[in-house]
């Protein structure tokens, strides 16, 4: 086989050392002679893993064949039929462990850029054609869905296109979840988060920001104006920390507030109000998208040493390759089978330093990864002025607890059945807010399965 | 967008504005807070609830012009509007059943106290209040307070209004013959951090309102994380109000510094002064 088959269409990308200056986008992605010739190595198998591979199981041979004749627009069509954000998962779904992770291709060599090619055909969309979502003729029932973040935005398109009127609630003054507060402009453009919202919109989708449901209303005071059903897709927004020393002095950050203030709230543009500490020295804990995210955010804004401290392996990190791949090719540097124990401050309370300890690598724990345990003696201080903590977040208890008779785990989790549906009449529920913090796409999944289950459910009851 | 239905000057630097938000009017309760956003570049920017009327649908903020986004919002008035305002976020004050209660605000914390002493008042409690600033000029709200509580007691720190000295001073010879088993007190870190220094003594249980910095105000940033008896809680879902015993004020005064250098330097930048 020849090795233009083995490989896969390299998508040009910024230069490292430039990119690691600016916000703009890292990967620009293909053209569409890159497109056809990478969608040329489709197999089209029969059986298509890659479809199963998929959350909301993109018809991925159909679209990729007709990528390959160079029939874009068709090729748009065939994706939305069953995904409604392709410009976003094209970026940010973790390809590698869900369709790509499957392809044939990817046995003898490197799999079909599936991802790749779903950001060109949605870009190309984007740029050639005006979105011509027409609001469908009303059926007469409202749903009320809460959270604009991935799961309650499918959710919402969903049943708008069978007719619904859909009303979504949500807290912060954007629209978008973790597509606009969490994940950087770097990855995923904002301006392609709201060209998507725009459509819901055309969609006839009402979007009442501002409105924090647990506090300003309840779900049970949505459900009494008339709601048929509620979604809830409030994500899993509280950060945890270590419970270390010095964890409350100046300069200790949780990622979700540093993200925010960048991505959100635009910190790194001149013209925002948005304050962020002007830092020379930053260590990132964890080992997720978000440590990433953030490390590579601090490097942007000027830091001269970004350290990201893991307490495992590179092999154990949950972020994704190419994460880790491009954070590295920006300069951030690895602290890995390290943990902090304590941040000290100067006479000021700021940070002045993170003291580690060194860890190997034990017998596997319940999540099936070996456990880390602390080397004796092994303490050393990285000397930095910002400590970003990145350790994970868990669901926000606002409506969890206004809402009792929705059952819940015991880690704030809705409980929901096979078809979203939680313990409480009318009401469904998806993403993180009932897996804990997962991906994108596994949240679109989700809201995808509640709009359907919703459209049964109302549908009978008539 | 949130029209501002009225504004009222109360000293040279402190105002407050009359939000239309019928949701949040229909909501809150005294101790809550809101976050106001002025336009699509601006800060969000957490503020106490001072006063509400559910029927209207209207919230009250006052506010103190003394960052960036506060000057800016002190040059707004009625009729214009303001990109968000969000809430009623915190939980409201457990005032539990007092018997004899005094709320003591320090400069523009009266405005944020003053929903307590009316709260308390219509409650039934023989509420006093203590009000302290810095000087004459700065005097706010003495009115109003003065119609829904018991006794009220004034301080200027020069001696200008009122008796010369601390809201702590008033409070120390008060206690002495008052039988108070509940004290609230709103202003300036320092202040209340006093305050709770001479309480703790007596034994009088004391709620203090916080208002450190956040972004959302639902939890999500941790940015208002503050230590109370040895764990970390978040103001803008824990609090705003906690047990006043149990705060450390002084790791909260740093925290509240961080951005202070940024403050100055975009106050020049922008040419707001």
């Amino acid at each position: 086989m020849s090795d233009s088959m083995l490989k896969r269409v390299v998508a040009p990308e910024q230069e490292p050392l430039v990119r690691n200056k600016n916000f703009q986008e890292v990967v620009l992605g293909y053209n569409a002679e890159m497109a056809m010739k990478e969608a040329a190595r489709c197999l089209n198998c029969k059986n298509k893993p890659c479809v199963s591979g998929c959350p909301v199981n993109v018809k991925i041979p159909e679209f990729i064949e007709l990528v390959a004749k160079g029939e874009f627009k068709a090729a748009y069509e065939k994706i939305t039929e069953t995904n409604s954000l392709p410009a976003i998962c094209g970026r940010v779904c973790p390809q590698e462990s869900q369709c790509e992770g499957k392809c044939i291709r990817g046995i003898k060599g490197e799999s079909v850029a599936i991802g790749r090619l779903e950001r060109f055909v949605a870009d190309y969309y984007m740029e050639n054609y005006e979105f011509s979502a027409q609001p469908v003729a009303l059926n007469g029932k409202k749903v009320a869905v809460i959270g604009a973040g991935p799961a309650g935005l499918t959710c919402a398109g969903d049943l708008a296109k069978l007719g619904y009127k859909v009303t979504v609630f949500e807290a912060f003054h954007t629209a978008g979840g973790v597509l606009v507060y969490g994940i950087p402009e770097f990855r995923l453009p904002k301006k392609i988060v709201s060209k998507e919202i725009e459509t819901l919109e055309k969609l006839g989708v009402e979007i009442m920001t501002d409105m924090v449901i647990g506090k300003v209303l309840s779900v049970d005071e949505i459900i009494e104006m008339g709601y048929d059903a509620v979604f809830i897709g409030s994500g899993a927004g509280l950060p945890m920390f270590m419970g270390i020393e010095g964890e409350d002095a100046v300069g200790v950050y949780s990622a979700n507030e540093y993200l925010t203030r960048i991505n959100l709230m635009k910190a790194y543009l001149p013209d925002y109000d948005t304050p962020i500490m002007n830092s020379k020295a930053v260590a990132v804990v964890g080992g997720g998208n978000v440590a990433m995210d953030a490390a590579r955010c601090a490097k942007r804004l000027g830091a001269e040493h970004v350290y990201v401290i893991y307490r495992r392996g590179e092999e154990e990190m949950p972020a994704r390759k190419e994460e880790i791949h491009h954070a590295k090719e920006e300069m951030i540097e690895f602290k890995l089978l390290t943990n902090p124990t304590r941040i000290l401050t100067d006479e000021r309370g700021y940070v002045s330093s993170i003291e580690c300890v060194e860890m190997k690598l034990g017998e596997p724990d319940e999540s099936g990864r070996r456990r880390p345990e602390v080397i004796d003696g092994s303490e050393f201080e990285l000397e930095v002025d910002t400590v970003i903590m990145s350790l994970g977040t868990t669901p926000n208890p606002l409506i969890r607890t206004t809402t009792p008779d929705i059952e819940t785990n015991r880690r704030g989790c809705f409980v929901v059945d096979e078809n979203q549906k939680t313990t409480k009449e009318n009401v469904y529920a998806g993403g993180d807010a009932v897996t804990g913090a997962a991906t994108v796409i596994k949240a679109m999944g989700a809201g995808k399965n509640a709009a359907k289950a919703i459209d049964e459910y109302l549908n009978k009851k008539n | 967008m949130y029209k501002i239905l009225a504004k009222r000057v109360l000293n040279d630097s402190v105002f407050s504005l009359e939000i239309e938000a019928p949701f949040i009017a229909k909501k809150v309760k005294p101790g809550q807070f809101l976050i106001v956003r002025i336009d699509e570049k601006g800060e969000r920017v957490p503020l106490t609830v001072a006063d509400f009327d559910s029927q209207k649908g209207s919230v009250t903020i006052t506010v103190q012009a003394i960052g960036y986004s506060t000057k800016r919002l002190s040059q707004l008035g009625a009729g214009d509007y303001i990109a968000d305002c969000v809430g009623p976020l915190g939980m409201p004050t457990e005032f539990g059943s007092p018997k004899r209660a005094v709320v003591i605000g320090g400069g523009v914390g009266c405005a944020i106290a003053y929903p307590q002493a009316k709260a308390l008042n219509q409650m039934g409690v023989k509420t006093d209040v203590i009000a302290g600033f810095k000087t004459k000029d700065i005097v706010i709200l003495e009115a109003e307070m003065r119609a829904v509580c018991d006794n009220y007691y004034i301080t200027t720190d020069d001696g200008t209004y009122g008796e010369k000295g601390f809201v702590t001073d008033v409070l120390k010879r008060l206690s002495e013959t008052e039988d108070y088993d509940l004290v609230i007190a709103i202003g300036p870190i320092p202040m209340m951090k006093n305050v709770c220094s001479v309480t703790r003594e007596k034994g009088i249980k004391t709620i203090v309102s916080l208002n450190p910095i956040m972004i959302d105000g639902t939890g999500m940033c941790g940015g208002c994380r503050v230590t109370v008896g040895g764990q970390t809680k978040f103001a803008c879902v824990d609090g705003p109000d906690f047990d006043g015993h149990l705060v450390d004020f002084d790791s909260l005064m740093k925290r509240n510094s961080l951005y202070r250098k940024e403050e100055e330097h975009i106050c020049k930048m922008k040419g707001v002064l």
